[in-house]
């Protein structure tokens, strides 16, 4: 006999009980997505899991596939080490999270947790606890606002935790950025902490939306100026300043930094969305742009 | 708790052995009791919180001047120079202030749509940068943004095309400057005060300048009169600074300078090297286990491994002051900033002054201290760090402490190496060395070549280095060197002493059996105010 045989032959209430078809059974509080529960990612033990995971795993993966060049690390230099901050960046790949988790810098990275999409990354138990035990990350609701996501955030950051984030809300269909949402902004806002904007090249090229397997290349990740909240300033239009700072790191890493900076005063920055055309054209424009890690991307057509 | 202001200390029996720097080492030094003193540094002051909002401050609230954002149209010819390698010391950790004041004037000069711009190491005769000194100035950003298009570059007081002659002063003194700088529509200075000889006129008027210039105030009759030439009331190299000052506001560019002051925390307040910078009977156990563990490392370590580990020593300096606009009204505020962190009231003079000597000085950062910059560092800078009068009296003696190897940088100092070997050798009278040799070594064309294309100090380098030391000279009635290469040192004209109680007794000769003593316990810098 097997011991699923052995199990179906057993009685209530050594099993459980059915329910009478008479019965509306009583409704299970939902325990996924949103709802998933990761108080216990943050409590000591599995920190140190964590840790020898990050340390023994992600990091020689990180060294093998993206080992990133890291500019503008300088312009963090004032900040309170004490102070939690919120880490903004564009976002294209699955490789863009393990980078920024081993490739911030200290100490903010030491307690840092990261907002992830409640619908991806929280579905059903198994994959909620594997995302909250290796990335620290709680569930943030993408499609629509939603007051528990964000109190739960705001909690951990006033309480000491410092926010990796992609107000993109998911990883980039075709190389180009996304509109920014004002989830970061509003945290920002509501905490009263300075947010960091992050351009990370390069992912684009290594892992892409819809490729389950990397190949190594070279990353380069590009710290801004912190932006503060100014004073009367909504979510929204902090959300475009921060949207307008990573396109301004965009620029300096793959022009310059005094050119970005004379195209920021002039207002021509270019977008991180790319041109407004059919995707054909976006491909092409993508391609014959430099990627920000210092090397021309290969064009995709020869010259014609 | 506020920073505690530099003191003396009188010894007595319970005063512990007292700190000596000793190259790429050090000594502890017991001192006689009852007639001695030490001098000690004042504690850091605290930097500015916010530096980069206090640097945006600065440039639009300017002395005597328009905002920078004034002075800045689209279409002009912008030049922003900068102090070299020569400041601060150690070299500070990043981001160094000249990239911080860099990044914020190049910003105001992109929104006012400025695109000719050039950058410029304010070098002199120093040697040139290289890239990754240029990087730790100015930052990754600006170097990317301005060096591969050769926008950035440093400066060549050799270049004849590259030289322009601005007039000459009422002393018959030729005002000299980098052509690119003279014809700009603004020229901002970007400076670092490490002492209260630096900044001023001397940014531009030497900075920028050449031996053309600079051999009417880098000479012995100047530093002589020099008493001290950190003391700008009675320098001789200030005032001849100063009227090149007034030729280049009447024929020169229009001058924007930026000064900023440092702290003097160069080992830091934790961390392997703050030992260096407590009082001794204020080492804790673990500083003492510290500095025994350091001395007995440094004691097995090969002396390019010693010079490698201190090199890569960056400071933890802290900007306590930044200020722009005109340059004499700028430079009057920076100097009392300077002499808020390093004067220490001392009274009197005494027979004999002691001195550690530390593994840099301005002139071989990243380089080796041959012994002319030993003798340099002990003579002209330490000796000179005085206002009023000489810690030492007339006729006394000075005992420094180094190894002052026979050893000096083939690609850095050239033209050391033969100044050591033939002039030296002759005589180390300034004054005969001057006439005799200098123009044969300013004019050489092999050095001139290395200085422009190799990383070499100039030829006439060395020559500055002897004068910089001719007011100690003429001061002081014998010149002791503890622990120092005994050739070597009798090549400087100096008497060699194996250690610190034999020095004493050398001394005796000139100052009989029981002298006073000052011990000048620097770094930290620290400025004496003599009464």
């Amino acid at each position: 006999m097997t011991p699923r045989q052995w199990a179906r032959r057993m009685s209530f209430p050594l099993r459980s009980p059915s329910v009478p078809a008479s019965v509306q059974p009583k409704a299970e509080p939902p325990r996924t997505g949103v709802d998933f529960e990761t108080a216990w990612a943050r409590k000591p033990a599995a920190r140190i899991a964590r840790r020898v995971l990050h340390e023994v795993v992600v990091e020689p993966v990180v060294r093998v596939v993206a080992d990133p060049n890291l500019r503008g690390l300088d312009r963090l230099e004032d900040l309170d080490e004490d102070q939690p901050l919120i880490f903004v960046a564009n976002h294209h790949s699955h490789v863009d999270t393990p980078l920024l988790l081993r490739r911030l810098p200290k100490p903010w990275r030491t307690k840092m947790f990261v907002g992830a999409a409640a619908d991806y990354f929280f579905p059903n138990r198994l994959a909620g606890i594997a995302s909250a035990l290796a990335l620290n990350a709680i569930p943030i609701e993408r499609t629509k606002v939603n007051r528990r996501s964000a109190m739960h955030a705001a909690s951990l950051i006033d309480a000491g935790w410092s926010l990796l984030i992609y107000p993109e809300g998911g990883r980039s269909p075709d190389g180009w950025g996304q509109e920014f949402k004002g989830g970061a902004a509003y945290l920002a806002i509501r905490c009263e902490v300075p947010v960091v904007p992050v351009y990370v090249a390069g992912t684009d090229r290594i892992m892409p939306k819809g490729k389950s397997f990397p190949t190594p290349g070279s990353t380069t990740l590009t710290f801004g100026p912190p932006l503060h909240a100014q004073p009367g300033e909504d979510a929204r239009r902090m959300a475009q300043r921060i949207e307008q700072a990573v396109a301004t790191l965009a620029d300096e890493a793959t022009s310059d930094w005094w050119q970005a900076r004379k195209r920021a005063h002039a207002g021509t920055t270019p977008s991180l969305s790319g041109p407004n055309a059919v995707s054909w054209r976006r491909a092409w424009a993508k391609s014959a742009s430099r990627n920000g890690t210092g090397k021309p991307t290969r064009r995709r057509w020869p010259e014609l | 708790m506020a920073p505690r202001p530099g003191f003396v200390l009188e010894v007595d029996g319970s005063t512990p052995p007292i700190l000596f720097h000793h190259g790429e080492g050090f000594r502890l030094e017991k001192l006689p009791v009852g007639r001695s003193r030490v001098i000690y540094p004042a504690e850091p002051l605290p930097g500015l919180k916010d530096p980069d909002t206090a640097i945006r401050h600065a440039l639009e609230h300017p002395y005597d001047s328009e905002p920078l954002s004034a002075l800045l149209f689209p279409g002009m010819k912008l030049t922003i120079a900068f102090d070299d390698i020569s400041l601060p010391l150690p070299p500070m950790r990043r981001p160094d202030i000249r990239q911080r004041v860099i990044e914020a004037v190049l910003d105001s000069a992109a929104a006012a749509g400025v695109d000719d711009v050039e950058i410029i190491a304010a070098l002199a005769l120093h040697r040139r940068m290289t890239e990754a000194e240029l990087r730790h100035a100015v930052g990754d950003r600006v170097y990317d943004a301005f060096a591969p298009t050769g926008k950035l570059y440093n400066h060549d007081a050799e270049d004849p095309e590259g030289m322009v002659i601005l007039g000459t002063t009422p002393h018959g003194e030729d005002v000299q400057m980098n052509r690119r700088a003279a014809e700009s529509d603004l020229l901002v200075y970007v400076n670092i005060n490490l002492v209260s000889m630096d900044g001023g006129w001397k940014s531009t008027a030497t900075g920028l300048s050449g031996y053309t210039a600079l051999r009417h105030n880098h000479n012995v009759k100047t530093m002589q009169a020099s008493k001290s030439f950190m003391d700008q009331h009675r320098s001789e190299l200030h005032s001849s600074n100063w009227r090149m000052g007034k030729v280049l506001r009447q024929s020169g560019p229009k001058i924007f300078q930026i000064e900023t002051t440092v702290n003097n925390n160069s080992f830091g307040t934790s961390g392997p090297l703050s030992v260096l910078q407590k009082r001794e009977w204020e080492w804790s156990a673990k500083d003492r286990a510290t500095f025994l563990g350091m001395q007995a490392g440094l004691k097995r370590m090969p002396a390019s491994a010693r010079r490698k580990m201190f090199s890569s020593w960056q400071a933890p300096y802290e900007m306590t002051s930044i200020q722009a606009g005109d340059v004499e009204s700028v430079h009057k505020v920076t100097t009392e900033h300077v002499y808020r962190q390093h004067l220490v009231p001392v009274e009197g003079q005494t027979d004999i002054l002691t001195m550690g000597l530390p593994y840099i000085c301005p002139y071989n950062v990243n380089s080796i201290m041959n012994p002319i910059l030993v003798m340099c560092l002990g003579l002209g800078y330490f000796f000179n760090l005085y206002r009023g009068r000489p810690l030492v009296r007339e006729g006394g003696v000075l005992i420094m402490s180094h190894p002052t190897p026979w050893e000096f940088h083939p690609v850095h100092h050239p033209s050391y190496i033969d100044f050591f070997e033939q002039v030296l050798s002759e005589t180390t009278d300034p004054l005969v060395i001057e006439q005799k040799y200098e123009k044969s070594f300013a004019e050489d064309e092999w050095y001139r070549h290395l200085y422009r294309t190799s990383y070499a100090y100039h030829g006439v380098h060395p020559f500055y280095m002897w004068y910089w030391g001719s007011h100690a000279m003429a001061h002081l009635g014998r010149v002791i060197i503890v622990g120092g290469d005994p050739r070597a040192v009798r090549r400087l004209g100096f008497m060699p002493a194996s250690t610190f109680a034999d020095a004493l007794e050398m001394a005796s000769d000139v100052v009989g059996r029981h002298p006073t003593i000052t011990h000048y316990h620097n770094p930290p810098v620290l400025m004496a105010d003599v009464t």
